[in-house]
């Protein structure tokens, strides 16, 4: 099957026969591009007769799994790398944004103040749109700039331009706009309740069921129904880099947008739509990104889309750098979450069946909420073994700014219920932590929530016991128990074993149909084309890893582009945790193509030195020009995903995971602080064990900062605390030791053997640090963050309630 | 933030830069950080916050760790400076530069040349910091992706080298 690329590649042919695509590789035996029909117990590199070169070329040690020197790491600590806010260009404008102060309301005046010379600015409005006024994402009824009514705050309205960018904050000042205001509604509750109707005719963005079994048939079955409803709050990324995106416009090249992104062809779609361009007109190229987390996923479709209506209309490039107030006012947070169980339980602890009604915030747009909601819903039942169950999904709108991707993408928000749960069934039926969850974990042959069949050997029971050993968790409990009975501090351990599917969930990866494509260059060289994003994670270099063990080379011989949509074909955007295992093993496979080419044509033998392959490389582009394999995503066809059901493989891979945290609770200050912290997972193959390692910290991190401090504050809609010195993120004196332990089953479907690791060690640690929290005190906390005030509360209202029943009881 | 338009007008000022005496025409209360960024081009300074809580944007300024976001350009006169790029030595990068790389200390990057900085303020200081000092003398500089356990240890081992953190 050769397929059209021509939408993906603006300027690029690929017909001809020096642009290879992959499918044309069904010499090797399989059906599909990236599903090989392999026994998974025998080494990867037997697997095709594509693998001669690194069969054969021993001479090339192992790079695969092996920590090689970050690719733009010594740009990165020389202070050399590129940002957004280190470009500038020749007459470039500053651009800013008017953006709306009400929550909900209808426009009715904007006037442009005295004392600014406005005729020195560059001024758009929703008029000078081209195009759709939308950032077409999932759906398009999210304005890019608002011309009649506003939804949230922070809504933009108007965009501004000047050369000099001090004159701008005043000038965004002077603009006035009055509005007819409309009701608002800032809760999940009043959506719900539908008093005020703001999106659509129900308040609703999204719902999913999922159903399996007969749940009906377990409540009189259960020796327990335990309940609890469970919250989260909104999170911000935090990224130290803000937001930011260069534009530039010429009339016979079409828009060029430089930025801080991770994902260069949803910002290609979105301005295709808006400037009522062909794909061969736009152009986006990704600038060093300074962190991301999902936070710059979908929200620098806006930001490009500002910066291209100026420069268009302004006929100069434009550079719009939000400040970190704006940032962490106007873009996405991590989506608040609500969540209620209700369990059946047999008396030895079996989970017979539950109800789990998920909801979440989504904001005044529609944006990413659907897939953060499906990722949440699946998760929900974490990985534990439901005979039957029912998962009731929503999102809902209210008059904030839209929430939207940050990495975990729902799942820390329903793993959060779950496993805090998990303790509560624990303390019903009277077991320990530890083994209520052994009880029920899934078994390799059990199906899922999903009916996804869990296929890897996976042992959940011995992945628990080696957390449970690694942590001293036992001694520390008996130690922790006399402790507590001391007075000075209360000590507690909390347990969380979670899971993380990887790539796009169900059908999504089929839709994506990614591309990747890898280049024999002129000098013999070899370059990895890709619209994946490094943000931090060390995308380059792990794609450079594979590609460089793929075909037997140094990993220095190996580069990966700079994401450039005139130079990479998509690749899919980089998020769900699915660079290292779908792009991963695209690039494998494109890789293959490049040595089979050289092979096949007569200039390579099949056991080549790296000499011999770069003089190769070199007489084929010499002799035949641009030297080009691409990979296509084909899925396996073993893979079944109902979208109408929600039943099916929801991932293709999940990776596992066994979090224990140790915490002492401060009596006084009633802070928490987290002492020990062990993080055991099963993520594949571990390809870079420095940056893997690097990532499962970073992300615990986070995840402290999500459990104990990072706490937004709403009024009316809009963040009150959008200040680093008010919202609170740990430093290097808050972040305990954290001790992290892989175990490598291996996955058919990744590159190598890996699975996704970015966002698994986002849904841990909450639950995990609660759980401990209420370990040491002996009552429940349901709600992060959990901040020394709730705490206080807490106690105070357990004394409350204890004197009561004293009274009650006499004693 | 005030407009330094509104200020008076510019000013003639000279201050050392990584060992090169730079003169600057510049409004006295502009920010040290935005002078060095786009007056003399020297952007491996970074802004993360504008307020001094992120330390992104911290240099030395006569041997004091400051955040130049914070710094009016008028209170640099005459100071001596250090940035990022007045680290490596040319091709050969500093002990803490090589240390950042071997133990992954920087992820995204963007933190990396003030929290470098930091460390180079701290071990100045402080030759054979504890863990719990390093903690303590980076903890003005925030990062979001490390999680900070391997910048402490990329501290640790440019400290003392040969060891392993």
């Amino acid at each position: 099957m050769n397929l059209p690329v021509g939408n993906m590649l603006p300027t690029q042919s690929i017909d001809g026969c020096h642009n290879l695509f992959l499918s044309s590789f069904h010499a090797i035996g399989t059906k599909s591009v990236i599903h090989y029909p392999i026994a998974r117990s025998r080494p990867l590199a037997s697997r095709s007769s594509l693998c001669s070169a690194e069969r054969t070329n021993m001479k090339t040690d192992r790079i695969v799994g092996k920590s090689v020197p970050r690719k733009e790491g010594r740009d990165k600590v020389t202070g050399r790398s590129g940002y957004v806010d280190d470009m500038v260009l020749p007459n470039m404008l500053f651009g800013a944004t008017v953006r709306s102060q009400v929550p909900r309301g209808r426009i009715r005046n904007i006037t442009f103040g005295p004392g600014i010379a406005w005729d020195e600015f560059v001024i758009v409005s929703a008029k000078d749109i081209p195009g759709k006024n939308c950032i077409s994402l999932i759906g398009d009824d999210q304005p890019c700039l608002a011309s009649e009514l506003v939804n949230h705050p922070e809504e933009p309205i108007l965009l501004l331009a000047h050369p000099d960018r001090h004159l701008l904050p005043q000038a965004v000042k002077a603009v006035s706009i009055e509005y007819d205001p409309l009701p608002a509604i800032f809760t999940m509750e009043e959506s719900e309740r539908g008093s005020e109707i703001i999106w659509g005719n129900d308040n609703i963005f999204k719902t999913y069921l999922i159903e399996k079994g007969n749940l009906d048939a377990v409540w009189d079955q259960a020796d327990y129904i335990v309940e609890g409803e469970y919250s989260t709050g909104a999170q911000e990324q935090l990224y130290i880099e803000n937001n930011g995106m260069i534009a530039a416009f010429d009339a016979a090249q079409g828009i060029t947008v430089w930025g801080s992104l991770q994902c260069p062809y949803y910002i290609h779609k979105a301005l295709m739509a808006l400037c009522d361009l062909p794909a061969e007109k736009v152009r986006v190229v990704q600038m060093e990104t300074g962190g991301a987390f999902g936070g710059k996923e979908e929200y620098p479709s806006m930001i490009a889309a500002h910066a291209a209506l100026l420069a268009m209309k302004a006929g100069k490039p434009v550079k719009i750098v939000y400040d970190r107030m704006e940032d962490m006012a106007a873009t996405t947070k991590r989506h608040p979450s609500r969540t209620r169980h209700r369990t059946a339980v047999s008396r030895e602890g079996k989970v017979l069946g539950g109800e789990i009604d998920f909801t979440i915030d989504g904001g005044a747009y529609l944006t990413l909420s659907p897939v953060v909601l499906s990722r949440g819903a699946i998760h929900a039942g974490g990985l534990y073994y439901w005979p039957s169950v029912r998962i009731r999904a929503k999102a809902v709108a209210t008059n904030a700014p839209p929430h939207g991707a940050f990495r975990g993408f729902g799942a820390p928000q329903s793993l959060f219920a779950m496993e805090r749960h998990m303790d509560r069934i624990a303390q019903t039926v009277g077991l320990a932590p530890g083994e209520i969850r052994r009880r029920n974990f899934l078994q390799p042959g059990q199906a899922t929530t999903t009916e996804q069949v869990v296929r890897e050997p996976i042992d959940l029971g011995k992945l628990l016991n080696r957390a449970l050993e690694i942590s001293g968790y036992h001694s520390k409990k008996k130690n922790f128990v006399k402790h507590n009975q001391g007075g000075a501090s209360r000590k507690g351990m909390g347990i969380a074993a979670f899971l993380h599917g990887a790539g796009f969930t169900g059908s999504g990866e089929r839709y994506l149909s990614s591309v990747v494509g890898v280049e024999g260059c002129a000098d013999g060289r070899v370059r990895v084309l890709v619209s994946s994003t490094e943000f931090g994670q060390g995308t380059k270099t792990v794609l450079s890893q594979i590609a460089a063990q793929a075909l037997g080379l140094p990993y220095e011989n190996v580069t990966t582009a700079q994401p450039d949509t005139l130079e990479v074909p998509n690749s899919g955007p980089t998020v769900a945790s699915r660079t290292a295992m779908v792009v991963g093993k695209l690039v494998e496979s494109a890789a293959r193509g490049i040595a089979q080419t050289l092979i096949s044509s007569g200039l390579l033998g099949a056991d080549y030195s790296a000499d011999e392959f770069r003089t190769a490389c070199r007489q084929y582009v010499a002799t035949r020009g641009q030297f080009r394999c691409w990979s296509r995503y084909d899925p396996p066809s073993d893979i079944f995903w109902d979208d109408q059901a929600y039943r099916g493989e929801a991932y293709a891979a999940f990776a596992w995971a066994v979090y224990i945290a140790e915490v002492t609770v401060d009596p006084t200050t009633y802070s928490v602080s987290v002492d020990d912290f062990v993080a055991l997972q099963e993520v594949g193959k571990v390809l870079h064990p420095l940056l893997a390692r690097g990532q499962i910290i970073g992300g615990i991190a986070q995840g402290i900062g999500f459990s104990l401090y990072e706490k937004v504050i709403w009024q009316n809609g809009r963040m009150q605390n959008g200040q680093m010195t008010n919202y609170i993120m740990p430093t290097s004196s808050d972040v305990p030791p954290i001790r992290v332990f892989f175990e490598e089953l291996g996955n058919v479907h990744g590159a190598y053997g890996a699975k996704g690791i970015g966002e698994l060690p986002m849904d841990g640690p909450a639950p995990a640090i609660v759980n401990a929290v209420v370990d040491a005190l002996g009552i429940p906390f349901d709600s992060i963050p959990l901040l020394p005030e709730d705490i206080m509360d807490g106690l105070a209202a357990s004394m409350q309630e204890s004197g009561a029943i004293s009274g009650v009881g006499g004693r | 933030m005030t407009n330094p338009r509104q200020s008076r007008g510019k000013t003639e000022l000279s201050f050392t830069v990584n060992s090169e005496r730079k003169q600057v025409r510049a409004f006295p209360m502009e920010r040290l950080l935005d002078v060095l960024r786009l007056e003399l081009g020297m952007t491996g300074t970074k802004e993360g916050c504008g307020e001094g809580e992120c330390g992104s944007c911290s240099v030395l300024m006569d041997g004091a760790l400051v955040n130049s976001c914070l710094i009016p350009v008028l209170q640099a006169a005459g100071t001596n400076i250090v940035t990022i790029e007045g680290l490596a030595s040319g091709n050969h990068l500093h002990p803490l530069q090589e240390a950042f790389l071997e133990c992954g200390g920087a992820q995204c990057g963007i933190c990396t040349p003030g929290m470098i900085l930091a460390a180079h303020h701290l071990l100045k200081k402080n030759p054979a910091p504890t863990m719990e000092e390093i903690r303590e003398g980076l903890s003005g500089n925030l990062c979001r992706c490390t999680g900070y356990s391997q910048i402490l240890e990329a501290v640790v081992r440019a400290a003392h080298p040969g060891t392993s953190a």
